[in-house]
């Protein structure tokens, strides 16, 4: 048997190779150990440099915000400078509807549009692809210009063009994320469901969108968070209100427009309103994000 | 092959047979006992205990599930990456305890071979080989070449090679990209060689090379292998671990000896009726 051969000899080229390189390994062991400690440290100084700022700015923004969420806060239309008991009711109406009405419009257009991309490779779903990434990338004042020339120029400004704006930034989010969620389910199910004699149509609404839902619904909240939170496409197209308006035909006030307003007022109640606004919608996008994940591994869980 | 030297007159309590079958045991290089392996607290593995003798390929092998794979990884500590994983028992290195020696070192004494081919994309054949010993910290190009030559030859790989040792070994067939990493896996000279299923994801003619290869690797380095397919156990290893999944899913070892014996006289029914493929 030549199992064990060479094993004991002094003078094997193999041996005399593993003791070399198992004494380097050892001397460089400390050296190395210091420069992975170096490295992790910096990952840490970079980490603390890139959280400093966001814990900053959320820190910040609720030190200044909290004070102003009062009652009359959450239950009375803004008032001028100077008179008592102003709040932003008619603004959380009017985010809460524009909001409403572009999610509406854009979820069954972008879910779609994402199902047609994730189930065709050709020439137009490309074309279509590049254009919502392209989209996604314009930034939101010239969404507003583009609304305010479509929309308020011919009809004037109302809640529904600011609807129009906002489902314009949200719209690409959502087909991109569609497509994503629909892409992720396993190919074989697909394969699973023809193999049965399904139609494509029915393997869709049957086995794909089902199996796609926690990642689609994810993506619309996450849509839906990032709409609420844009004020240019809002500037040109809304106009702002100091009154109650349930009527989005007409000019309505939002959250966004009443800190970009109120933070450049020289008065003290105004810019108070303003940092009560920016915390109301910097939780109510936390809220969508935090429980879009949630009910997402939610959905994940029953599904086992 | 029968080894004249081994001394008959010890074996009087046993039958001629499987005194013939058995292979003269090498010093044992690792020692497990006791080892348990869990994950969030469920035991995916328990209370494995064998002998890994020197220049022997030892077989692990079993149903899906029965835990081979996690077995392994737990010999160089690759469930350190994974947070929930926790080890119990002793594993033993010569002298060295697996469990409490720096990772790196172990790892550099215990390589390991996967599933699917994994070299680095981005280097060449010739930076993948050398790979590990620069990890290491050597930078001696003599040594460096040295152990690059030496491991490829052994992978049987230098010859189709040799005129192209930069470049990307993404332009190496399946088959050569394995023999790569396990080229790759020996230029650091480890004294044990993990290998998991390491012809799973190959064709057939390319496991038959590296089924070869292992046997001739044998003289190198000590091996250890997982495979879920009894005949490469059989062809290719001194000893099996036969391990199958307990009532509460957890791995066990059923019997553990010499492969000829295992697959031709095993003691325990459980190996019988896998061996001979009445499940699995």
């Amino acid at each position: 048997m030549a199992t064990t051969l060479g094993f004991d000899s002094p003078t094997d080229p193999i041996l005399e190779r593993r003791r070399r390189i198992q004494s380097v390994a050892a001397a460089s062991l400390g050296r190395r150990k210091v420069y992975s400690k170096i490295a992790v440290g910096v990952c840490w100084v970079f980490l603390a440099i890139a959280i400093v700022p966001l814990v900053g700015v959320v820190v910040y923004v609720v030190v200044k915000g909290l004070p102003a969420w009062t009652t009359d806060f959450f239950s009375h239309p803004t008032t001028p400078e100077g008179i008592p008991g102003g709040g932003v009711w008619n603004a959380i109406v009017g985010t809460a509807e524009i909001g409403f009405i572009a999610t509406a419009v854009t979820v069954p257009l972008g879910l779609l549009c994402g199902l047609f991309l994730a189930e065709s490779d050709g020439r137009t779903a490309a074309a279509v692809r590049f254009t919502a990434d392209v989209m996604t990338g314009v930034p939101s004042i010239t969404i507003g210009i583009f609304g305010y020339i479509a929309i308020v120029r011919n009809f004037g400004y109302s809640g529904l063009a600011g609807a129009f704006s906002i489902g314009i930034i949200m719209l690409p989010v959502i087909i991109r994320a569609g497509e994503t969620a629909i892409r992720g389910v396993p190919r074989s199910l697909n394969e699973a469901a023809l193999a049965l004699g399904a139609r494509r149509a029915t393997i869709a609404r049957r086995v794909v969108v089902p199996a796609a839902m926690p990642g689609i619904i994810t993506g619309v909240l996450l849509a839906v968070a990032r709409g609420l939170g844009e004020t240019a496409p809002l500037l040109l197209t809304i106009f702002g209100n100091q009154y109650m308006q349930w009527n989005p035909t007409k000019p309505m006030p939002a959250l966004p427009l009443v800190i970009y307003n109120n933070s450049s007022q020289p008065y003290a109640d105004l810019l108070q309103t303003a940092w009560g606004a920016a915390l109301l919608l910097m939780v109510i996008v936390l809220v969508l994000s935090v429980g879009s994940r949630v009910l997402a591994a939610v959905l994940q869980r029953e599904r086992r | 092959m029968i080894d004249p030297t081994t001394p008959l007159d010890e074996g009087v309590s046993l039958n001629t047979a499987q005194v013939l079958l058995d292979p003269p045991a090498g010093d044992p290089v690792m020692r497990l006992n006791d080892v348990t392996v869990a994950f969030a607290g469920r035991k995916a593995v328990r209370g494995v205990t064998f002998d890994v003798h020197e220049g022997e390929i030892t077989a692990l092998i079993g149903p899906s599930g029965s835990g081979k794979t996690t077995l392994l990884r737990a010999l160089n500590r690759m469930h350190d990456t994974v947070r929930t994983a926790s080890v119990t028992g002793s594993i033993m290195l010569g002298d060295v305890d697996v469990n409490t020696t720096d990772a790196t070192l172990l790892r550099s004494r215990v390589g390991m071979v996967f599933q699917r081919p994994n070299p680095f994309p981005t280097m060449s054949i010739y930076e993948n080989a050398v790979a590990g010993l620069k990890f290491n910290g050597v930078r001696k190009k003599a040594l460096l070449d040295e152990a690059a030559e030496s491991a490829l030859i052994a992978a049987a790989l230098w010859d189709s090679v040799r005129d192209r040792l930069k470049a990307h070994a993404s332009t190496l067939s399946g088959g050569e990209q394995q023999r790569l990493c396990i080229a790759r896996a020996l230029a650091v000279e480890p004294e044990v060689l993990l290998m998991d299923e390491p012809t799973s994801a190959l064709d057939p003619i390319a496991t038959k090379r590296i089924e070869e290869l292992v046997g001739e690797l044998k003289h190198r380095v000590t091996i250890i292998i997982v495979t879920h397919n009894m005949q490469q156990a059989m062809r290719v290893s001194d000893r099996c671990a036969f391990l199958l999944m307990g009532e509460d899913k957890a791995g066990e070892l059923i019997e553990f000896g010499p492969t000829a014996r295992l697959f031709s006289e095993p003691t325990d029914p459980r190996t019988l009726d896998y061996v001979n493929g009445r499940f699995g």
